[in-house]
């Protein structure tokens, strides 16, 4: 597929910058290797599979520049990705590139913090398997052109046995500039045996703007019984289109609870892989996409159980007004040999316009003895019954609407782990949901 | 307080109610009583304003206001309570969030200022008391994973604490056991008051033992065919529905 989107990613400036940059030659062999094949099969189309609710269309003629050399230098208002009540190290990329004055890299022992740009060569030899993993297929061509063209990004590493306290903030913003541009950012997180981390993942937009394209490629691995409890927050500018994988590699007994909430971009793409590959590793999902306008989300869950007594618990929501577009694919693989696994997943969703869509696709694929599983998905509309009833107390119908909608929602971000911020994400949610007056 | 005229009413194309007329002063107990497919629930929904239910002839006045131009909420606000028949479970919506925004907004509407969380559970607490029952109510959601029991007694909790003026229980005592039936006759009782009125809509006799109606109204095929005092019920539980059947045909002939 030829088309101005394609050419102008693959810019030939910023191929070659990312090729020459300081990095081993293998990093450097791997990203021409990612960008050959990036142009040779192209962008994912309607009939590719996995992308088959989400076009790209509507970006076909964009022409957006690669690395925005201002960077550096873009002036932030801090209140876009400030949280409450967390205190831990702090990385802000800003399109895709490091700003020391925005961050906080508090030392502290067992917790290896550093950026891909800043690396030492040498120093990534640890990351090398997740930097230089090959992609398959056209469907992940946009972790490809990650791989040939992220330059910088977030390396954490949690030494073996180590109980991090403070959750870490890792921010992802897209600057909006005169131009269009296109950025591209490599998160690599390590948590080894038995050690323990909260950290949340967190996308936003600043500054009005032409719209832009970014692409975060994230890459988690879980030594033996560590624990990770993520948050990731996408609440990216209204005209931005965001692509974004997720990897997690969980050893035996690691533990991953997850909550997402998805309610910002025009475009929104999220690919969620999970390799449950050590014995008895556990995973929960718990999110939630709101979406209105003419707003695009599409959250691509892939769950591979490849050990003995894995478990997967996944819970998520949706909703969708006006003319928004929600699609939800939740697929569950139980390998052969992975007996005794137990896999749930969960996706209900909510239309509150005629015009709004949600596809929900939940597959369950099982190879395995003694496995345990149970899918289901549903799209339908707020109930009528409930509405009377709230209304019959006297609550008016807007209100009685937002109760509703904030209680649908609730199911999925009842258990956030981290003090202040389930607060916070119901307020975020709550300003993207059909307005109210006061309670 | 309330003045139902010659009330004819369609629901899904069928009449349902076929010329109903009904007075209720403030201070007095009416108890509708009548076999299943009556019209009974649809005479307490259309008080509460539910959609689907089409006045097609007749007038509803509550307060000399006309009923039916009001929406379910403005109903509450002015003071008419209907407790369902079948509650509904609203999962996450926590039972006292629900009722403190439920009184809140009725007090809104009416001028009077808002509790805030102190007044309000100083409210409850009260409420709780009265009904004996458990606090535990409270934490959960509404009516989720309630018994039918609990749903019923839920019903009257938020009676009690709404405190409305015109109160219209459908069928709250089906399904209950005896000691939860008297749990809600108390709840009943401990409202009665000189400027409230309630209407008890029922198909058996057994609350009426509990809460004695000032007047019974016998309601068949959509009309009222019999009223009188409290005595009504007994012969009712005596000889059965079919025994108002026959005086009308009798009537009739």
């Amino acid at each position: 597929m030829a088309s101005a989107l394609l050419e102008s990613l693959l810019d030939r400036d910023a191929l070659a910058g990312a090729s020459q940059a300081p990095q081993p030659a293998w990093l450097a062999a791997a990203r021409r290797a990612a960008a050959a094949s990036f142009a040779e099969d192209g962008l994912p189309e309607s009939r590719t599979e996995a992308w088959k609710y989400t076009s790209l269309r509507a970006l076909e003629q964009r022409k957006p520049v690669v690395c925005d050399g201002a960077a550096s230098a873009r002036a932030i208002d801090a209140s876009s990705f400030a949280l409450p009540e967390i205190k831990g190290a702090r990385l802000v990329f800003v399109n895709g590139l490091f700003r020391n004055d925005l961050s906080n890299l508090a030392e502290q022992n067992s917790l290896s913090i550093a950026t891909l740009a800043a690396a030492d060569p040498g120093a990534l030899e640890p990351w090398r398997a997740a930097l230089g993993r090959e992609y398959h297929g056209v469907a992940a061509a946009f972790a490809r052109l990650n791989t040939a063209l992220a330059i910088d990004g977030p390396l954490v590493r949690v030494a073996a046995g180590a109980k991090i306290a403070e959750p870490i903030h890792l921010v992802f913003i897209g600057a909006a500039a005169d131009r269009e541009i296109a950025w591209h950012a490599r998160a690599l997180i390590e948590i080894e045996a038995g050690a323990s981390l909260r950290l949340i993942e967190h996308h936003v937009g600043a500054a009005a703007g032409a719209p832009q394209f970014g692409n975060v490629v994230a890459q988690y691995a879980l030594g033996a019984g560590a624990r990770l409890d993520l948050v990731q927050i996408q609440n990216a500018a209204d005209d931005a289109t965001l692509i974004r994988r997720s990897e997690f590699a969980l050893a035996a007994d690691a533990v991953l609870s997850a909550h997402a909430l998805e309610v910002g971009a025009q475009l929104a793409r999220h690919d969620f892989d999970v390799d449950l590959g050590g014995k008895a590793a556990s995973f929960v999902s718990r999110g939630v996409f709101a979406l209105r306008g003419r707003q695009h989300a599409d959250t691509h869950l892939e769950v591979r159980h490849d050990a003995r007594d894995t478990v997967s618990d996944v819970l998520w929501r949706g909703v969708a007004d006006q003319r928004a577009r929600g699609v939800f694919h939740g697929a569950i693989t139980v390998a052969a040999g992975a007996d005794g696994a137990d896999a749930n997943l969960s996706n209900k969703n909510l239309l509150l316009s005629p015009h709004a869509e949600i596809d929900t696709q939940p597959v369950l694929e099982i190879y395995a003895d003694e496995v345990k599983a149970a899918h289901g998905a549903t799209v339908g509309q707020l109930d009528e019954r409930a509405m009377f009833y709230l209304r019959s107390r006297g609550i008016p119908p807007e209100t009685a609407r937002h109760l509703l909608i904030a209680a649908f929602c609730g199911a999925a971000l009842g258990n956030v782990p981290i003090a202040g911020l389930r607060e916070h994400l119901d307020a975020m949610l709550a300003s993207r949901l059909p307005r109210i007056g006061d309670v | 307080m309330l003045k139902i005229e010659n009330l004819h009413v369609r629901v899904a194309g069928k009449e349902i109610l076929k010329g109903i007329s009904l007075r209720v002063a403030a201070g007095e107990v009416h108890a509708i009583m009548g076999p299943n497919g009556a019209g009974k629930s649809t005479l307490g929904n259309v008080l509460a304003g539910r959609d689907g239910y089409e006045v097609t002839e007749g007038s509803i006045e509550y307060e000399g206001r006309n009923l039916l131009e009001l929406e379910p909420e403005e109903r509450a606000a002015a003071g008419v309570f209907l407790a369902f028949q079948y509650p509904v479970e609203i999962p996450g919506v926590n039972n006292t969030y629900f009722l403190r925004t439920a009184l809140n907004a009725q007090r809104r509407r009416r001028g009077e200022p808002e509790l805030d969380s102190m007044q309000f559970l100083k409210r409850v607490r009260e409420k709780l008391a009265v009904l004996h029952l458990k606090d535990e109510l409270l934490h959960r959601a509404v009516n989720e994973g309630f018994s039918g029991g609990e749903k019923k007694r839920n019903e009257i909790f938020q009676m009690a604490l709404l405190e409305p003026k015109l109160a219209v229980l459908d069928e709250t005592d089906s399904g209950l056991d005896i000691d939860a039936m008297k749990m809600v006759a108390d709840g009943v009782n401990a409202l009665r008051a000189p400027e409230r009125a309630f209407v008890i809509i029922t198909h058996y006799q057994r609350l009426l033992d509990y809460v004695i109606p000032d007047f019974v109204h016998v309601l068949a095929d959509g009309r009222i065919v019999e009223s009188g005092d409290r005595t009504l019920a007994h012969k009712l539980e005596e000889h059965g529905y079919a025994w108002i059947a026959e005086r009308k045909l009798a009537g009739a002939a």
